[in-house]
Formats: C-alpha cells, structure tokens, sequence
C-alpha cells in the first residue's frame, strides 16, 4: 500500500476536527439509533441463547432452521434480496448469537422502537428490512415474506425466555463509554490495516473468496454495504471491530486502534446511499450530518459518496 | 574491431546472464528427487515423489499449496519460530534462492489424486469434529475453522493453508504444536489462541473430520 499523502492527511485533520466540535452533542441523525449521551447502566441483565440442538422438530423449527439458513448464508438463501457479497453473520457473528456483535436474542426484544434515521417507530421487521436495503445493498423483502418470516422466527427463537422491553447485556455494539483518546486519523488506521487486517480483508478491503464466494467479506468497493448501513459510521464500527476483530482476537486491539482502523476502512468509496437524493452535499445534510460519517467529505483528493459502479454479474 | 567488440560484450553478458538464473533459480526438481548436495535430503524421501505426503507418519501434503506460504514456512524452519527437528537442518542447508525454488515447484504441482477422494473418516467423535470445524466454539472465542481455511478447508490465499487433504496426524501434531509453543509463526497469534482452547479430545475429533475431506482448488482475492 502506498503511504497517504502527507497533504491529504493533514488536510483531513482539519476537516474532522470542526466537523466533530460542530455536531458533538446533537442527537445523531444517522444510522446510530442510540445517543452516545445514554446514562451508563451499571449492570444489564444477562442472558443466554438455547442451544441449535433445542429447535424444536416440527413446522415451527422449521422456519427457525430456514431463518437461520437465511442469516448465516444470505447470498444464496435470500438472493434477490441482495445486492453485495455480505452475509448478515458478517456483523452479527456466530449466527447472531455473540454478545457485542448486535446480537439477534437482545435486538429481538428492543423492538417496536423509534428510530431517528427513518423517524417512526420501527417494528422487528422493519429493521429487519432495513438492513437488506443498507448493509446488504439490497431490496427490502415485503413484511410478510417468507425471509421476514424466517429471520424473526430465529430471533424470536433465540431469545425464547429473555426479558422483553429491557436491553440485555452484549446487546448492541458497546458503544457505552467509548470514545478514541485522540481523533481518529486516516494515517495510523493505514498501519493498523496493513499490519492487523490485510491478511484476511485483502491489501485493497476486497475480501478473498472461493469459488467465487466470499470466505471474508469487502470492507469497501462494490461488493461492500453501502453509504446508508450503520457499519458506514465511524463510531459503529470502531465499536464492532473493538470487540469483534482481528476475527477470533477481539478485544485485543487497543482503543485508539480500533478508532483508527474504523476511521480508515470508511475513508474508501462503497455503494452510493439509496437515499441519495440532488446532490452529494445534499444527501450528506440530510442523512450524514454527524462527525462520524465521512460521506460527502473529501479524502485524498476524492469527494466520498461519489459511489461504485455497479456491479457486473 | 568496433564490431568485434560489440561481439565480445554480448559474449559476456551471455555468460552473466547464465550465471545469475543459475544462482537465482536452483533445479527444484533435483533437489526433490536427490537432494541438495550440502545437507537436504530429497524431499521426495518423506514428501512422496507427487507431493502428497504419507500419512501415517504425518509427513504433509505440499503440493498445490500458495508459494509464498510455503516459503514463510521454510524460512521459519530455519529460524527455529517453527521448531521441527526434522526439518531445521533442512531448512537451514537451503539458500534462499534453493526455498524459493521449492516453494514455487510444490506450489505449481498438481493435487494428488489421492487427496481429491475423502479419506476413510476415522473419527470418534464426528458431531464434535464437524462442530468445531463448521461452527467453532464461540464461547472462548475460536470460530468455525472453516471461516478462515475457507469451505471444508480448501486453504484460502497466503495466510490460511488447506486443511482438506492433510492427515490426521499431520493436523493433530501441528494443533499441539502451536498450544505447546513449538509453532508459533503464525500472524497475529491466531492459531496458538485457537489451539490452547482445544482439548485433546477437540483435536483428535476436528483433525479427523478434516482428514475426512477431499482437497480442492485453494481461494484467494476475488
Ligand atoms: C455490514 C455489516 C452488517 C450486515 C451485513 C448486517 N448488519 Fe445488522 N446491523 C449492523 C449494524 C452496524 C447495526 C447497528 C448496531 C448498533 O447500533 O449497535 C445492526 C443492527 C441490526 C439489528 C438491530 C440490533 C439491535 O439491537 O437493535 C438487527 C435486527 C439486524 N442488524 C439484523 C441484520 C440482518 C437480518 C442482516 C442480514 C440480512 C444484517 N443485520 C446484516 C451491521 C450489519
Ligand atoms: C483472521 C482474519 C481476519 C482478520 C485479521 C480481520 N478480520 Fe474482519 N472479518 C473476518 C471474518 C471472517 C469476518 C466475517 C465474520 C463472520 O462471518 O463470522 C470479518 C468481518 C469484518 C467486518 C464486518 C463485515 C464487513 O465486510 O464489513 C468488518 C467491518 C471487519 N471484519 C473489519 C476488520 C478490521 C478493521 C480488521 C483489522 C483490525 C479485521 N477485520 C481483521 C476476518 C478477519
């Protein structure tokens, strides 16, 4: 990898550090469904998924094994629905059952709940449909699909015996608390990168494949989420890849590093927002006015948000 | 004589030319049919003569592995970050340009057709060997092997080796290498982590289910 332009990286300095001091403390606007400014609780209720052996065997069961078919290899078992090289379980690891990584059990019991990117309050499915259109690059099945069907029945499945209308400890990427010691730069999360990510994601973020499927997913490009996912924001995923990456050594990154990588993996093109509307500018105004969304801001020399072509099949 | 000249230059440039391929691409192939002359011995001798290894004694499969793996692996050899008796001295007696060499000729050898056929599955315990293969135990943080070593462990790039096509034995030594600490070249500490949360139960039923599958073309970048 070339090192980044001394300019560039200088110049993007002074970019985030007005864009922070001008957006802290306003209710984010974007992806992020909950403010930072969230009292810290001291203990959340813990909680434990049943085991795969327990679905049960019968039409019920049936619908949980296919929901789980579904989230752990979506490209192939809801294919229409998607338009990049993800899987749900990219972000959601274990088949949605590891605590810190959105866990399916804890999301299913925090719905219905409003959300201020589509300001109403979503049911299970919407977001459920949600993530199709945006971390998936997708189209939103209808609500009374058989995919909807299937993945709430294996949410509902897994947190068969959880408390409702409570968060749950390992909900969520923990965000509770975590802010980088210093801001976040484009030039340290390129050594991060290169050092603690490149051997599985690839020197350019394309992931590697077999027999052209994905063994590890695109941070960015075309076959990547797109501008609109949570995941596209800074503070998301500097949470996610804190607990959940390098893969099988989460954790062991430090705070600054996580912020850094993160910072650095949302600093490349991806798929153009499905909201875009008018103008680049327009759409940042309207759906990325937060410090931690680099859409619209440019970055070595190029303008994010301009998109990827689309795909070839 | 101008033209004389200009004869004797090309000469002698011929001559270098000839002389650095010599010194830059060693015979592979004699060295794994007779050995090096200054300390390896045939790699054929415990390798097979098609690179597939013997499994029984837990010599490893190389052919159609990625080059530039193979040739982390010699290098680590030699400098004891994969301790080996057997194969230290080896390595050691190898230029850099002789590891290459081996790297590049067992990495374009096709795969035995041997180990395109699953293998017998000796396992005990198959439900456990498929769990942590497909699954992993995510409790302690070690995913399904296969979401690195890429679909019933085909190998995926440079980093992740095939695992299909290996023996038994070879996997299940390698495993009690890295959680004993006699291997640990790997990058970022991956497999000593996975392997120190294995029992030995965990590795015997896991490094037969893999025996148990056929090897195939390795991924990598898109
Ligand atoms: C590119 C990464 C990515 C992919 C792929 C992805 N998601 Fe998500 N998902 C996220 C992020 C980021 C969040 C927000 C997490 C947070 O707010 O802490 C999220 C949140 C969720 C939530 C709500 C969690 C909660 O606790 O409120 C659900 C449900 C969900 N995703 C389901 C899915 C499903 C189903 C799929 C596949 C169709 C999927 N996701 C694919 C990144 C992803
Ligand atoms: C050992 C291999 C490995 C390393 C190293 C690694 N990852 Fe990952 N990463 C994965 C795998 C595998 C997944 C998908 C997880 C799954 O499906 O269970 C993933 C998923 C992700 C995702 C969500 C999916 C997507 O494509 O957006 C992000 C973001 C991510 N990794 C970022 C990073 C960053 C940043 C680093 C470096 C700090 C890193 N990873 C290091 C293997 C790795």
């Amino acid at each position: 990898m070339k090192p980044a332009p001394r300019i560039a990286v200088i110049a993007l300095a002074i970019v985030i550090v007005p864009l922070a001091a001008r957006s802290s403390g306003q209710a984010s606007h974007t992806a992020v469904d909950h403010p930072a400014t969230e009292p810290a609780v001291a203990a959340l209720p813990t909680f434990t998924p049943p085991p795969d052996s327990a679905i049960p065997d019968d039409p019920f069961g049936a619908l949980v094994r296919k929901g789980r078919d579904i989230f752990t290899d979506t490209t192939r078992h809801a294919q229409p629905y998607v338009g990049n090289g993800l899987n749900c379980q990219n972000c959601h690891l274990d088949a949605g059952r590891r605590a810190n990584s959105a866990p399916m059990w804890a999301a299913y019991v925090r719905y219905p709940r409003y959300r201020a990117k589509d300001d109403k309050v979503n049911s299970f499915a919407d977001r459920l449909r949600g993530c199709f259109q945006y971390s998936m690059n997708g189209k939103a099945p209808a609500e009374d699909s058989e995919v909807i069907r299937a993945l709430t029945a294996y949410s509902y499945w897994l947190a068969s015996g959880a408390p409702t209308g409570k968060d749950l400890a390992g909900w969520g990427y923990p965000k509770e608390g975590f802010k980088p010691p210093l801001p976040p730069s484009y030039a340290r999360g390129q050594k991060v990168y290169a050092s603690h990510c490149a051997l599985c994601h690839g020197t350019n973020g394309e992931g590697q494949q077999v027999a052209g499927k994905f063994v590890f997913p695109p941070l960015w490009g075309p076959e990547s989420f797109n501008w609109g996912a949570g995941m596209g924001n800074i503070d998301n995923a500097a949470a996610f890849i804190k607990a959940n990456m390098p893969f099988s050594r989460g954790g062991t990154l430090t705070d600054q590093d996580a912020w850094d990588a993160a910072m650095f993996m949302n600093a490349h093109e991806r798929p153009q927002d499905p909201r875009f509307k008018d103008s680049i500018a327009a759409t940042r105004k309207r759906h990325h006015d937060s410090k931690w969304s680099l859409y619209g801001i440019e970055i070595n020399g190029h303008l994010l948000g301009t998109g990827t072509p689309p795909r070839d099949q | 004589m101008h033209t004389r000249n200009r004869l004797l230059i090309f000469g002698a440039s011929l001559v270098l030319c000839a002389a650095a391929s010599g010194a830059t691409t060693p015979d592979a192939a004699h060295i794994v049919a007779a050995g090096n002359g200054h300390g390896a011995p045939p790699c054929a001798s415990c390798h097979g003569a098609d690179g597939g290894g013997q499994a029984a004694a837990g010599f490893p499969l190389l052919a159609h592995h990625d080059t530039a793996y193979l040739r982390r692996q010699l290098d680590s050899f030699a400098d004891g970050s994969r301790a080996n008796t057997t194969m230290a001295p080896i390595a050691k007696s190898l230029t850099a340009a002789e590891r290459q060499a081996l790297a590049t000729y067992y990495a374009r050898m096709p795969l035995p057709a041997a180990t395109q056929r699953p293998a017998a599955d000796s396992n005990t315990d198959r439900a456990r060997g498929e769990q942590l293969a497909t699954r992993g135990m995510w409790d302690q943080q070690v995913p399904g092997c296969v979401q690195c070593h890429g679909p019933h462990g085909v190998g995926v790039g440079t980093n992740f080796p095939p695992l299909a096509g290996q023996s038994a034995v070879y996997i299940a030594n390698q495993l009690r290498d890295w959680r004993s600490g006699t291997r640990k070249n790997e990058p970022l500490g991956l497999m000593q982590h996975v392997a120190s949360a294995l029992s030995d139960a965990d590795i015997q039923a896991v490094s037969a289910w893999f025996a148990a599958q056929p090897a195939g073309d390795q991924g990598g970048k898109p």
